[in-house]
């Protein structure tokens, strides 16, 4: 089967004041449908890879790569237009905060609805229809109710399943979760995971997984990358992650307490420059 | 931010309807004391600071009969207290005394005028912000180009220029020299007698008679100062529309949006902009209140018969009380613009509006 | 470069700074350096330091009286060789003229600067120091003088006093300290209950001290910017009143005053009213690029705005 992704060699790069920051130092991976976790601390450069992917890199950032392609698509050399109409139609984004990534003035309903009729000519009628099934879909009861309502109306975990259903309602192939539950109480955060999971595999997409908690990525993830500074340091199947050989990779494992487990001296988690190299 | 899924309608409305009264109450009660104060600063420079309030009023070469009797019927005898609940009484009333000048009480007189200038002031506004909304939504999209340097300097020559020496030079160009609109006034004497006013906009007026030929001369009258205005009130909107937008542009929910794969347009027009309306709103309503302020200077260069050229026309005849009376009717706009501001600001953000 | 000036450099933008002076004078430093990479921003330094010393030089540098005009010969002579901006309609130089205004448009801002930034400053920090009652109602009174339009009032009050600089200034002064007000009482409340003050508050400090010593300091920089860009509204302001006949009073060359005088010979000798307008433009064009900035510099906050 051919992959769905492929990357090779991705470099983003930031140039400021004072010199250029690298954010993504040739950075490599394929992608099935299949999920791929990518884990790092923050300034990992793990977000902006999956930016780079959508092609939601800030306008002054430089990015290269020797290749990038999305189902046969170059993605780097696909013309602007082109590339929006694969965004939220095939490939799709969940950002880490509904309580911003929601437009405040616009009800939930007209949010979902937008993405649908940006990529399909649809009556507005079957818009909603297909709007209130995608609702239902993310598990929300009520879903007529909350079709009319506001962002600041819902709870975080109501506003990330509306953010979830906002993407999934075109279908896209390809999802990338940008710290999906990050933001969100932990007792809601296992829920919104659940529908998450149960979407991703009955639609069969492919999906990337960007998070810092290693534990939650080993669980929820068939593959698992771990960047330090921009690069990948590690990459491993997440059922052999015991076998993780990187420094780094144990750094993050250890700092999961286990029950039982002597937990004195704390685990500091150690950065040595030469993994940046 | 509620953190419950969902709320019962009935038990919101009910735990909210308490801090509305209250809100409300403390609403009425700033607006009222602020009134109360406008009329205070009014009394003082009428009757504290003057040396003789009558004479700021009849004027010096009035007889001595008429100074005896408006001091008698100003209740200058009475204390200063006595003096102003008598004198807000009357402004309650719509009493603001009699303009020497026009030997009118002064509520006619404003009643007569107002409309004028709320034509000016409302033709310069929507000038303003169809421009400057605009102009401001482009330099901050493109932030650091030509374009945002011009747009900034335009704003800045907007806040530095004297209006009523801008007005001068437009009558000279562009009605003496290149005659391509009509000089001062509001409506040339050929319709003034033939015209009826309905509402006192003459433009809708001339609309409501089906009168073309007034509407054309009345429209060649008004371009020139509403542009002015509205020049002024685009150097102000588009500058607050271009950090707004700066501000709506940097959130989270662009980045979703173009995630959903909307174009540029439809991002920056449908979703920036909507955001950013909610505080534009304020900042048109305060520039409508700035232009009816500027219509004071406007007003005399074009000789638009509004309560601009009113006031001055009685400050040049020391005609006090009708310098107040239009004082007070301009600061009472103020205050009800502000409050209305408020009010939209409200209806339009749906975080604030229940 | 050479050796020398490069250690200063370095001297200045130490992270370890050895003394109160060299912090002082590297944060000066920094400032000064973010100011003048905004050309707009010198631009109008410039124009204002060209104010200050055309004020300051206005004798030696005016060709011909102010006043004294050559009724006979020289009446609304069009600009030329002999006179650069033309003559008025008695006969006197407009650029001598507009050389010594600019002493009058120094005066009117500086004095009205003098004025009210202090009674804002002093209203707000009180106010904001104090909280409670004294703060409702000294704000409920600065929001009363906020809700007038300022032109309109600084008109009534002239009207009161009768017309002249003196008053014009007066006027625009009482109309002008609301913003400040509430700038620095904004300012205090953010500082109000930091550590130093309670630091300072505990070593005994009365209220007065406090907020003379410790808290008034610290709303100058914010207030200077907004005096700044508010300068130009003053000048036009200024100029307003002038223009009709209640701020100064002729012979004065006040710029206002001059473009009413000239009104009457738009059609036909357009530069004696068109000349004072422009220095009226271009000396406000100036202020506003100057506190445009000075808030840019010392507020990089605001900056990306």
């Amino acid at each position: 089967m051919n992959p769905l992704l492929t990357v090779e060699d991705l470099h983003v790069r930031f140039p400021t004041r004072t010199g250029v920051v690298e954010a993504v130092r040739g950075v490599s991976f394929t992608l099935g449908r299949e999920r791929l976790g990518i884990v790092g601390e923050s300034g990992s450069g793990k977000s902006q890879t999956g930016r780079a992917i959508m092609g939601l890199t800030p306008t002054h950032a430089e990015i290269s790569a020797k290749r990038m392609e999305f189902d046969g698509i170059d993605l780097l050399r696909a013309p602007p237009a082109q590339r929006r109409a694969l965004r939220g139609n095939r490939i799709a984004m969940i950002l880490q905060d509904p309580k911003y990534s929601l437009n405040p003035v616009m009800t939930i309903g007209r949010q979902i609805v937008e993405t649908l009729r940006t990529h399909e000519k649809v009556s507005q009628a079957e818009a909603r229809k297909r709007a209130l099934a995608m609702l239902e879909a993310v598990q929300i009861r009520d879903a007529a109710r909350v079709y009319d309502l506001y962002p600041h109306e819902v709870s975080g975990g109501m506003g990330q399943r509306a953010m979830i259903a906002m993407m999934l309602v075109a279908g896209p192939e390809l999802l990338i979760a940008d710290e999906p539950t990050s933001a969100l109480d932990v007792t809601v955060q296992l829920e919104v995971l659940g529908i998450l999971d149960r979407l991703v595999r009955e639609r069969g997409m492919g999906l990337i997984f960007i998070s810092h908690d290693l534990r939650l990525v080993s669980s929820f993830c068939d593959r698992v990358i771990v960047m330090y500074a921009g690069k990948i340091v590690e990459e491993l199947a997440a059922s052999e992650l015991s076998r993780a050989e990187h420094p780094y990779t144990q750094g993050l494992l250890d700092c999961m307490p286990r029950i039982g487990a002597d937990r004195h001296p704390l685990p500091v988690l150690e950065r040595k420059p030469e993994w940046a190299l | 931010m509620s953190s419950t899924e969902t709320q019962m309608p009935a038990r919101r409305a009910s735990r909210r309807a308490l801090p509305i009264l209250k809100s409300v109450a403390g609403f009425v009660a700033i607006v009222a004391t602020t009134y109360l104060g406008l009329l205070a600063v009014t009394f003082f420079i009428g009757r504290v600071v003057p040396i003789d309030p009558v004479l700021a009023i009849v004027g010096d070469r009035a007889p001595a009969h008429v100074v005896e009797r408006v001091r008698q019927e100003m209740g200058l005898n009475l204390p200063y207290y006595q003096q102003f609940v008598l004198y807000v009484k009357g402004v309650l009333q719509g009493d603001f005394g009699t303009s020497v000048l026009t030997t009118n009480p002064v509520m006619t007189d404003i009643r007569r005028v107002f409309p004028a200038t709320m034509e000016l002031a409302t033709a310069g506004t929507i000038i303003g912000a169809a421009f400057g909304i605009p102009l401001g939504v482009l330099a901050a999209v493109k932030r650091g180009s030509i374009a945002d340097q011009i747009v900034r300097i335009l704003g800045l020559i907007g806040y530095s220029v004297p209006i009523f020496w801008l007005g001068l030079l437009a009558l000279l160009v562009f009605y003496a020299r290149l005659g391509w609109t009509s000089g001062p006034g509001r409506i040339d004497v050929v319709y003034e007698y033939s015209f009826t006013p309905v509402t006192g906009f003459y433009l809708i007026d001339a609309v409501i008679n089906r009168d073309w030929a007034a509407f054309r001369d009345i429209f060649s009258h008004i371009i020139l100062p509403a542009s002015l205005l509205g020049y002024f009130s685009l150097a102000y909107i588009s500058r607050m529309t271009r950090s707004f937008m700066l501000n709506e542009l940097s959130q989270e929910y662009i980045v979703a949006a173009r995630a959903k794969g909307l174009s540029e347009t439809r991002i920056i027009w449908g979703h920036a902009l909507r955001n950013a309306a909610v505080p534009l709103v304020t900042v048109i309503a305060l520039s409508y209140a700035g232009l009816l302020e500027g219509s004071v200077l406007t007003e005399t260069v074009f000789a638009w018969p509004g309560l601009g050229l009113y006031i001055t026309n009685s400050l040049q005849n020391a005609d006090m009380n009708a310098v107040l009376g239009g004082t007070i009717i301009i600061g009472s706009v103020f205050i009800a613009i502000n409050l209305f501001s408020d009010v939209l600001y409200r209806m339009l953000d749906p975080r604030t509006r229940n | 470069m050479s050796q020398a000036t490069m250690t200063r450099r370095e001297w200045l933008l130490t992270d370890r700074p050895q003394s109160r002076l060299q912090a002082r004078l590297g944060r000066a430093y920094v400032t000064w350096r973010r100011f003048t990479a905004n050309w707009l921003a010198v631009v109008g330094m410039l124009i204002i330091m060209g104010l200050i010393l055309i004020a300051l030089f206005a004798p030696l540098l005016a060709p011909y009286s102010p006043y004294i005009g050559d009724l006979a010969g020289k009446r609304l002579l069009p600009p030329g060789a002999g006179h650069w901006l033309g003559t008025d309609d008695q006969g006197r130089d407009i650029l001598s003229r507009l050389i010594y205004g600019s002493r009058l448009t120094l005066q009117v801002v500086v004095l009205v600067a003098v004025i009210a930034a202090p009674i804002g400053l002093l209203v707000g920090t009180v106010a904001g120091y104090a909280g409670g009652w004294l703060d409702a109602v000294l704000m409920r009174i600065t929001d009363i003088f906020l809700a007038f339009p300022k032109l309109v009032l600084a008109l009534a009050f002239v009207a009161a006093l009768g017309p002249g600089i003196g008053n014009a200034i007066i006027a625009i002064a009482i109309t002008s300290w609301p913003p400040y007000a509430r700038i620095a009482r904004a300012e205090t409340l953010t500082v109000r209950n930091s550590d130093y003050i309670s630091a300072v508050r505990l070593m005994g400090a009365s209220p007065w001290r406090i907020v003379l010593r410790h808290i008034m300091p610290l709303c100058i920089s914010s207030l200077i910017v907004r005096v700044t860009l508010d300068m130009a509204g003053i000048i036009l302001t200024a100029a307003g009143l002038g223009f009709l006949g209640l701020g100064a009073q002729p012979p004065l060359p006040e710029w206002g005053a001059m473009i009413a005088s000239g009104r009457r010979f738009i059609l036909d000798q357009w530069w004696v009213a068109a000349m004072p307008g422009f220095a009226i433009l271009i000396v406000s064009l100036g202020f506003n690029l100057l506190g445009d900035g000075l808030r840019d510099a010392l507020d990089p906050r605001g900056s990306s705005q």
